[in-house]
């Protein structure tokens, strides 16, 4: 069960806008509320979600991003070093719009797990699939986008 | 907004959605998005621990920037479906540009659907994403 309760905001829009360099007017005009936040935008409830593994945490020591070692995870003393969820890329994104998102919604999440399947690759080894659905609803529990997300864990890193 | 007697199948619409990628782009998406995956942003990770070149980008920057070409073509609000897959990675300097095409109109409960099929190439002709959306026409 996701606790993502994500408050949609028009300064949030405004920076995740900048990020993807989208220029359009109704993301940066302050006064104007009526907005319809861009296709992708969903995928910031991250943000609101107080377990997400990507991001650090605060007062947690296993971040596993570089501090003074290439990786700040402590070595348990076997078994590889930290990096391990590092191997795990995105594969696929869909998204299925039933309203429009807006300034104002309150947005909570329910992650389904989906399909997993194996494949091999030349370029990367054994490749493991595994999918996630997700439904986003806003404050009157009214489905707002269903997305689905394809995860791939390879067995080595992509060759390019 | 796409206009029923203005589209035909076949119709093609692109957009340079970004030239030269700088690794700075990329750690405003992970600030914006809440993606810190040091894959991203962290080259001594990225070098050290996870084996690759360098930082890349996020593939949801490049869902996110091929987005913008796509609400540019069909207009705010205007998005049923919209998907992809991330065929190559998308690296620091890398110039990206998107074409949409459409590849149906259809009525559907009262609504006319423009069915338009996705592909975001870098300045090399490879293909970064392979996608499909569907969009409301006025």
């Amino acid at each position: 069960m996701s606790k993502i309760k994500m408050p949609v905001e028009k300064s949030h829009i405004m920076m995740f806008a900048r990020s993807i360099g989208d220029a359009n007017p109704k993301y940066y005009e302050e006064k104007d509320e009526n907005v319809v936040a861009p296709p992708t935008f969903i995928q910031s409830s991250a943000q609101f979600d107080p377990d997400y593994f990507l991001r650090p945490k605060i007062g947690a020591d296993n971040w596993f991003g570089s501090g003074k070692e290439a990786t700040g995870m402590k070595s348990s003393g076997s078994g590889s070093g930290g990096g391990g969820a590092a191997m795990g890329l995105h594969a696929e994104q869909h998204y299925e719009y039933h309203q429009p998102l807006k300034v104002g919604d309150v947005i909570t999440a329910e992650i389904k797990p989906g399909k997993s399947w194996e494949k091999e690759s030349k370029r990367a080894g054994k490749l493991k699939f595994s999918e996630s659905v997700t439904e986003y609803r806003n404050q009157e529990g009214e489905l707002i986008i269903t997305a689905t997300s394809v995860g791939v864990v390879t067995e080595k890193p992509v060759e390019n | 907004m796409l206009k029923k007697n203005e589209i035909k199948v076949g119709d093609t619409y692109s957009e340079k959605i970004v030239e030269d990628l700088k690794r700075t782009q990329i750690v405003q998406y992970a600030g914006a998005s809440g993606d810190y995956n040091p894959l991203h942003t962290d080259d001594k990770f990225t070098k050290e621990i996870a084996g690759y070149p360098g930082v890349f980008a996020h593939g949801m920057l490049s869902m996110g920037m091929t987005g913008k070409m796509l609400t540019n073509l069909v207009g705010d609000g205007m998005l049923k479906k919209y998907g992809v897959r991330f065929t190559n990675q998308v690296w620091p300097g890398d110039s990206l540009e998107s074409t949409a095409t459409i590849i149906d109109i259809k009525e559907e409960d009262g609504e006319t659907l423009a069915e338009i099929a996705i592909e975001t190439k870098n300045q090399d002709g490879a293909t970064v994403i392979t996608g499909s959306a569907t969009a409301k026409v006025g």
